[in-house]
């Protein structure tokens, strides 16, 4: 709630800096007058303001639909102005449809109501939003079959939808497409104490496993901000990463089985709960990170790991990104056991946090150009200490640490993370910000946000800081700020300061053999962008692959991979 | 002038406290320990004044297992001089701690006793009071501003109470309890750390002290608070008149 009066603040702002925007660039032309003048406005400001516009957004869309669906949805997205039009395969929801629906799922899981679509056609950044009039709330596998049998019939495309909390666009309607939430299907199955395996239904919350497995005396194998909403099943769906792959690695290994329902509505029973079994072509990992577009995930089996007790933390500066790197590599030599967390921030980062939330102070006295958080997570109290202790003084003596502090107690290392998570909040207050959550190369991650200094610099970017800076593939989020709203409009348009940064960043990205998407995926912002990452041979298998398992596209469209290869 | 810190090893603030199920304690099996909070407030206050110059030494003790060791060189990290370990196999109560702070007093000679104003464990606000009355020395409880005057050799001290603040003047040696707000106390850094460990922990035993350990209070039971039960929503206003008036009896 504290948000949303933030962003309606800021719009007050946002609304009056528009309108001479649009005066700025009346030349641009290319559809009706009446549509085309608010989806210029629309477009320049979204790229710049992102979720601050979040009012104007809103009266803006509802005039869009009213004008047919002509318009692009994605309205922070990317520089490659792509409209996407609404497939005229896919057929229209009729009456006969909602009572089909009705008599399969029941009155009251058949949901028309307009607030609750409303929530549902929305994505929590209220970034994306879809104009779907129909939520369907499954109870069991059967009824996911059925709908999507049905459904598969009429060619009447559906977004599968877990907690809404994805931030690429994925897990909300594009145009009309009918939502399936698995909201309601959400038991734990089973639970085993000696081999870890947790067995249970699409629509479990995440937190809620990680309650019920902290009586176990175990954990899940992810953690994530958004855990108290998102789903497994949508987890499973998009390969989240989160906070505890260093650790424990990505789903692709923890998942162990699933239970996925195909476009056809076919159950594909591959719920096992071994770590061994290889029979065959390994099916689920099709679904792991295909964000629904290939079937609905309905159940899964999750390998999760014991609690362990001893949690240390080390808040540390370093002099230079080198120092940062070595760091890495001697904290996996030396600490590698008990490694729990590598996380990476630099100067701009820190004084951003400390500018901008209360309460939070840094740990080392001196200001430095790089700090690093490493946690550990052990068994042993006393061992993990001195193993942490004993590693960062020799770093300290060889000098890749300038200076560093150890938690005491809990109450210190939450305000060392404070500072680490607190980054987000602080870019939100600090003005608009784009997000690039991209993966490279470890020796390369700082050097983009160097050369994108260099680019970008007479405009006063505030703040451009990679963070996440995790092991073995190295992920890394990076952010923007600019906070002198004045200054920015003295110097540069809008336009040339998204020009200056896409496509630069999805072209550097690639050539240094990256990923544009480390951990968010692709969703509808960035699906027409899959080419910086993968190469057209690999795009053609995964359209084969697609149109094997989904002939008519009804699963998730426009999502995921190019819609052009999926219109008429 | 020496200062004198008391140091206590208690269940981490931020832990949430089960019950043994005999109702004898608090479980504190596999349970993160750490220094208690107003402890922190102490040493850091320690620290200060001597950095300002107004004292020499700062030794921090702790009474209590082994592991409060770890505990001391938390204190030595943060920068007192010295640790000094009171083994004892079972906690104590106020008086006890005491005995033993004062026998120690006697042997050391501080200018200062610095305590923090209770431990979060069991939250007696005890100690420092009996220790002052034990030493016939002045006390200032639940300080949240010391300034020291070296050439009168005194204290002043602004106490939180329940009116505002009050100011006292102290004579030393005297014994001060320090609140939440007095300081923030810092971090240990990783220098400190290194020297931490060539800083002495010297041990001692209850025999050493002769102190007489046999307490007065028997602790009888241990039990978790009530639990807070849910909220009911009424379907009517009778429904809620009814229940202000049978069941809550306000109305």
């Amino acid at each position: 709630m504290m948000m949303i009066h933030r962003w309606r603040r800021s719009g007050e702002f946002v609304r009056s800096a528009c309108k001479s925007l649009s005066s700025l660039r009346p030349e641009h032309n290319s559809m009706s007058p009446s549509v085309s003048g608010f989806v210029n406005r629309y477009e320049s400001k979204g790229k710049t303001f992102q979720s601050n516009a979040w009012n104007d957004h809103n009266r803006e869309l509802d005039l869009g639909r009213n004008l047919g669906m002509m318009q692009q949805y994605k309205s922070f997205g990317s520089s490659s102005a792509s409209k996407v039009q609404r497939n005229p395969l896919f057929s229209s929801l009729e009456p006969k449809d909602v009572s089909y629906f009705k008599e399969i799922l029941g009155d009251k899981h058949v949901i028309e109501d307009e607030e609750r679509l409303e929530t549902a056609n929305t994505d929590w950044m209220h970034k994306y939003r879809g104009s779907s009039k129909l939520m369907l709330l499954p109870k069991n596998t059967e009824e996911v079959s059925q709908i999507l049998k049905y459904c598969d019939s009429r060619s009447l495309a559906v977004v599968p939808q877990g907690g809404n909390t994805g931030l690429v666009g994925g897990s909300v309607p594009v145009f009309d497409e009918v939502i399936i939430n698995v909201g309601l299907m959400n038991e734990v199955l089973s639970f085993d104490e000696v081999s870890g395996v947790l067995v249970c239904e699409a629509g479990c919350i995440l937190e809620n496993l990680a309650t019920f497995l902290d009586t176990k005396g175990f954990v899940m194998p992810l953690d994530l901000g958004a855990k108290g909403s998102c789903h497994i099943g949508g987890n499973v769906s998009t390969n989240a990463g989160g906070l505890r792959l260093i650790r424990y690695g990505s789903l692709h290994g923890t998942v162990l089985g699933l239970e996925a329902v195909t476009a056809n509505g076919n159950v594909l029973d591959m719920l096992g709960t071994l770590r061994k079994d290889n029979t065959g072509y390994d099916l689920k990992h099709l679904f792991i990170g295909s964000e629904g577009s290939l079937g609905i995930v309905t159940k899964v089996s999750i390998l999760t790991q014991p609690k362990m007790s001893s949690v240390n933390l080390a808040f540390i500066a370093c002099k230079d990104f080198l120092s940062c790197q070595k760091l890495l590599v001697e904290a996996k030599r030396n600490l590698g056991e008990i490694l729990s967390a590598f996380e990476f921030l630099d100067n701009n980062s820190m004084d951003l946090v400390l500018n901008h939330l209360d309460g939070v102070r840094n740990p080392v006295s001196s200001s430095e150009n790089f700090y690093i958080l490493i946690e550990t997570t052990g068994s042993g109290e006393t061992y993990d200490r001195e193993k942490l202790e004993a590693f960062l003084l020799k770093s300290l003596e060889q000098g890749l640490v300038s200076d560093g502090v150890i938690a005491q107690d809990i109450n210190q290392a939450s305000s060392f993370w404070r500072i680490r998570e607190g980054i987000t909040e602080a870019l939100q207050k600090a003005g608009a910000c784009y997000k690039y959550d991209l993966s490279l190369p470890v020796e390369e991650i700082y050097n983009i946000v160097n050369d994108l200094r260099g680019r970008l610099g007479k405009i006063h970017i505030t703040a451009l800081s990679p963070n996440n800076f995790k092991t073995e593939d190295c992920n890394q989020i990076m952010h923007m700020v600019q906070v002198t709203w004045q200054m920015l409009w003295d110097m540069v348009t809008l336009e040339t300061l998204l020009g200056l940064i896409e496509p630069y960043v999805y072209e550097w990205t690639s050539k240094h053999r990256g990923s544009i998407s480390a951990e968010h995926g692709l969703g509808v912002m960035k699906a027409n962008e899959i080419f910086y990452s993968k190469s057209p041979e690999t795009v053609a298998l995964m359209v084969s692959i697609k149109k094997l398992l989904d002939p008519k596209g009804i699963l998730n469209p426009y999502k995921v991979l190019p819609h052009s290869f999926f219109s008429p | 002038m020496k200062i004198l810190v008391a140091v206590k090893r208690v269940v981490d603030y931020a832990v949430k406290i089960r019950v043994k199920p005999d109702k004898t304690g608090v479980d504190t099996q596999n349970v993160k320990m750490s220094m208690n909070p107003f402890c922190e407030i102490a040493l850091e206050e320690a620290l200060r004044i001597k950095e300002a110059g107004f004292a020499k030494e700062v030794v921090a003790v702790s009474i209590g297992p082994s592991q409060c060791v770890d505990t001391l060189r938390t204190g030595l990290a943060m920068g007192a001089d010295r640790g000094i370990h009171v083994e004892a196999s079972s906690s104590f109560l106020p008086l006890t701690i005491a005995k033993i702070l004062k026998s120690l007093a006697d042997v050391e000679n501080p200018g200062l006793i610095f305590l923090g104003k209770q431990a979060i464990d069991d939250d007696c606000n005890q100690t420092g009071q009996m220790v002052a009355a034990l030493l016939g020395w002045p006390q200032a409880t639940f300080a949240s501003k010391v300034v020291l005057d070296k050439d009168k050799q005194s204290a002043t001290v602004d106490r939180e109470v329940d009116g505002g603040l009050e100011t006292l003047s102290v004579d030393l040696p005297a014994v001060i309890t320090t609140d939440l707000r007095l300081n923030q106390p810092r971090y240990a850094t990783l220098p400190n750390i290194m020297k931490a460990k060539s800083k002495p922990i010297k041990k001692m035993t209850l025999e050493d002290l002769k102190v007489d350990i046999k307490s007065d209070i028997e602790i009888v039971e241990v039990t978790e608070p009530p639990k807070r039960k849910s909220g009911v929503i009424v379907s009517s206003v009778d429904e809620l008149i009814d229940k202000l008036k049978n069941e809550a009896h306000v109305v």
